[in-house]
């Protein structure tokens, strides 16, 4: 039982290691709980009926052979006893027959006994051979039948015994045995063996009749038990399949697949169970839906509601400005903060609603083929009257393959313009450079500037809304401080990452990478986030650390995670 | 802040009322649509107005615009309705006036047959280059006619013939075939088109012209789906054919 444990040890840790032909069988055999258990059940049939075979068998035989010895050895003693009456009566008799004539009435005698067909043939031979005594046998038996072994035995034990053998026939037939054989006397001539040969023609028959029943009643178990157990598991991997199936549809946004209850056993159990969670998933995101829905609509309506008075407000108040110059000082200088307010305001409002529409996930891709180094080309020369008034160079290196990507250039034009003016916004005059990389799979947009840069940890927080690095700081744009959450979205919309780097003193850099196609897989960026010339700090840089493992709106990271908005 | 000189100069002129054309403003804010007259009427053109859109298209029958400002929301009937029902009998130019820029809502404005649109809140001057734009046309210079491939185009006439046979173009979409077969094979942006054919000053919504461009190929193409005279260049714009 050991060797057999260790056995299947060896067998399940092959399987497990194995990676050439033996993979297919270790998935299968992993994935499968029926060929498992079908297996495991074909296994220890096998072994069960293997044992059962073996000692029914050995029972029949031995049964059947303690019948056959006690038989043969009771008609070979009663032939001894008949055979010692007929020599002592030869011995006692005036007219003492020649040797040959009495081995012959010996032989005679005993073998009419055996009936026909006969049971036994009987053998009667010189205890030691070489003498030059009459030998004698029924039925062609041949002498060669009983081995020297045997004889030896006779010679020195000269008691009966008996043994298992081959009996042999002159014509060349031989057949399995009980052989007895017992010491007898001939005063006339000397010490002689007689030979008892039972033909075990009718047991081995028997015998072999009763193995082939066993092996094919065995067969038979063992076909219908893998069977059984292949059905008991289907009757149960079924459900769990099906449960399976479902999760997966459900998975997938068929929010109505349901699983079929049969019955009230522990399966139907796990049906009723699992649709109720469906049903109450179902329930929740309906609910959800309906609540973004009435959040769009919400939103649509304050929109137009409140776009439509501040486009009158907008119109007046520009005809005001317009003719500020018929106003006195006060009046005049009013109509000029109405009009810059209003811009301010306006602007506000614009960048809410956007966020509102990616909150909402009513935000929509427009894809088309675009050129990212013409759009930062152009992105860049619209920038440039700011970084003239602030007094910041402002250069450009494009990207020297094609950088054509999948996108919606509207977004991407944003997202540029938004870093470059707040990259313009913080470069404390030190200058910007923007660089555009391409490789096979991403294009990525840098914008470097060598201003205030970033203090550790802040770089995860750039793109929080209404952040601002330094609330003292003055403004020079009058940004919204939703331009880096607005580019954030845009990037995440695309499948993109917007990541941010900084050191305090030495600038900072933001880097958008956009797979070639929308929502392609991007593994590395064309570009580096951590600029070439800081190799040093790049290891122990503390704001630079991926974020995209913590969870949750509240903490969004800088690195933006591949991973498709479900909207 | 920039200060707006030409507008400056404009408003010191005479105001030659209705000089430019008359305006249909069909919007139910009244507030609006009088801040919309008086700014209208200062730029030279005149207005007229309709507040309730299930009457507008009598009020448009009635007044024979030279252009119209629609607003998309309307009580009665809205905006992109109008705007189909207006096109059903005329080609005269339609500025919608939107309070949302979402795709959806533009491009279903667009493809109803809008020239542009204007999202509110909308400086004056930028509307008023808008409404210029569309009302523009007649000071063509006395033009050779054009051709592209089979196409010919009276430039003059505002006629265009494939093959003979007469075309019903809109005002705006002559203007983009013009534009485009002024120069043949020379590849325009989209945002130069936005500049040349719509009066944009700066960068805009290149999707006006991917939706226009359409409609025209739907107009002057035999198969729109393989156009011969207006090609698109990928990633860049377009040009007039043939290649």
């Amino acid at each position: 039982m050991t060797a057999i444990l260790q056995a299947w040890h060896r067998f399940t840790a092959a399987l497990s290691r194995a990676d050439g032909p033996f993979r297919w069988i270790r998935r299968g055999w992993r994935s499968s709980l029926l060929l498992r258990i079908t297996t495991i059940t074909l296994g220890s049939s096998l072994i069960v009926l293997t044992v059962l075979g073996v000692t029914l068998l050995s029972k029949v035989t031995t049964g059947l052979m303690g019948a056959k010895e006690d038989t043969s050895i009771s008609e070979a003693s009663a032939g001894l006893i008949e055979a010692q009456r007929v020599i002592e009566a030869a011995e006692a008799s005036p007219t003492a027959p020649s040797p040959a004539r009495l081995v012959d009435a010996i032989v005679a005698g005993l073998g009419s006994q055996g009936g026909s067909p006969t049971q036994f043939d009987i053998l009667l031979l010189a205890a030691q051979p070489g003498q030059s005594l009459p030998e004698r046998g029924t039925n062609l038996v041949s002498t060669s039948s009983i081995d020297a072994e045997f004889r030896l035995a006779l010679i020195a034990d000269r008691s009966q015994l008996w043994t298992y053998g081959p009996i042999r026939y002159i014509n060349g037939v031989s057949v399995p045995g009980l052989i007895v054989g017992a010491p007898l006397d001939i005063p006339s001539l000397g010490d002689y063996n007689l030979y008892y040969l039972f033909p075990l023609t009718q047991e081995q028959q028997t015998l072999d009749l009763v193995r082939g029943a066993v092996l094919l009643t065995g067969a038979l178990l063992l076909v219908l038990l893998t069977l059984i157990a292949r059905l008991v598991t289907r009757l149960v991997v079924n459900p769990v399949r099906e449960a399976a199936r479902t999760a997966a549809l459900l998975a997938e946004g068929q929010l109505s697949e349901r699983m079929t209850v049969r019955g009230e056993d522990e399966l139907a159990q796990l049906a009723t169970t699992f649709n109720d969670m469906a049903s109450s998933l179902q329930q929740q995101i309906k609910q959800l839906e309906e609540l973004s829905r009435v959040q769009q609509r919400f939103v649509a309506d304050v929109s137009h509601e409140l776009r439509t008075p501040l486009t009158t407000i907008r119109m007046a108040a520009d005809l005001m400005f317009e003719r500020r110059v018929e106003f006195d000082a006060a009046t005049s200088r009013a109509a000029e903060l109405l009009q810059n307010q209003l811009d301010r305001f306006e602007e506000l409002l614009v960048d809410l609603l956007e966020i509102s529409r990616f909150d909402a996930g009513a935000a929509v891709l427009d894809v088309e083929a675009c050129d990212v180094n013409a759009l930062v080309a152009r992105a860049v020369e619209q920038a440039r009257p700011l970084a003239i008034r602030i007094d910041t160079s402002l250069d450009f290196i494009e990207s020297p393959v094609s950088a054509v990507v999948a996108a919606d250039s509207r977004r991407i034009n944003r997202v540029v313009r938004n870093l470059l003016d707040n990259a313009i916004e913080h470069s404390d005059g030190k200058g910007v450079v923007v660089t555009v990389g391409a490789d096979n799979d991403a294009v990525a947009i840098t914008v470097r500037d060598f201003g205030l840069g970033l203090r550790p940890g802040e770089s995860g927080l750039v793109f929080n809304r209404f952040w601002r690095a330094d609330p003292a700081r003055a403004r020079t744009t009058g940004g919204t401080g939703l331009g880096l959450s607005i580019a954030y979205e845009d990037a995440r919309l695309h499948g993109g990452w917007l990541e941010a780097w900084g050191e305090p003193g030495q600038g900072s850099n933001f880097r958008l990478t956009l797979p070639r196609e929308v929502r392609g897989t991007l593994v590395e960026s064309p570009l580096p986030l951590v600029p070439e010339n800081f190799e040093v700090m790049e290891s122990v840089d503390p704001s630079a650390v991926r974020l995209d493992a913590i969870p949750g709106p509240a903490s969004r990271g800088f690195q933006l995670p591949p991973r498709s908005r479900r909207s | 802040m920039q200060v707006h000189e030409w507008h400056h100069e404009r408003m010191n002129q005479p105001s030659d009322s209705g000089s430019l054309g008359k305006v249909l403003v069909v919007d139910d804010d009244a507030a609006l649509s009088e801040m919309l007259g008086i700014v209208l009427r200062q730029e030279g053109f005149s207005a007229e107005f309709c507040a309730d859109g299930s009457l507008a298209l009598d009020r448009f029958r009635a007044v024979q615009p030279d252009i119209v400002l629609l607003d998309v929301m309307l009580p009665g009937m809205n905006g992109i309705e109008i705007c189909r029902a207006i096109r059903k009998e005329s080609g005269v130019p339609i500025v919608m006036l939107t309070a949302r820029s979402d795709t959806v809502d533009v491009v279903v404005g667009l493809e109803s047959g809008a020239d542009d649109y204007v999202v509110k809140p909308f400086k004056p001057r930028e509307l008023i280059a808008r409404l210029r734009a569309r009302v523009r046309r007649g000071d063509d210079e006395a033009a050779q006619p054009l051709a592209i491939g089979d196409l010919r185009i009276d430039v003059s006439g505002h006629k265009v013939a494939r093959n003979g046979e007469l075309l019903s173009l809109t005002p705006l979409e002559f203007d983009l075939l013009v534009c485009l077969a002024r120069k043949p094979g020379h590849v325009f942006t989209r945002e130069a088109l936005l500049h040349d054919v719509w009066g944009y000053q700066h960068a805009a919504d290149t999707r006006l012209v991917n939706v226009h461009v359409q409609r025209l190929r739907s107009k002057v193409e035999t198969d729109p789906e393989r156009p011969e005279y207006v090609l698109t260049v990928r990633g860049i714009g377009y040009k007039a054919g043939p290649a």
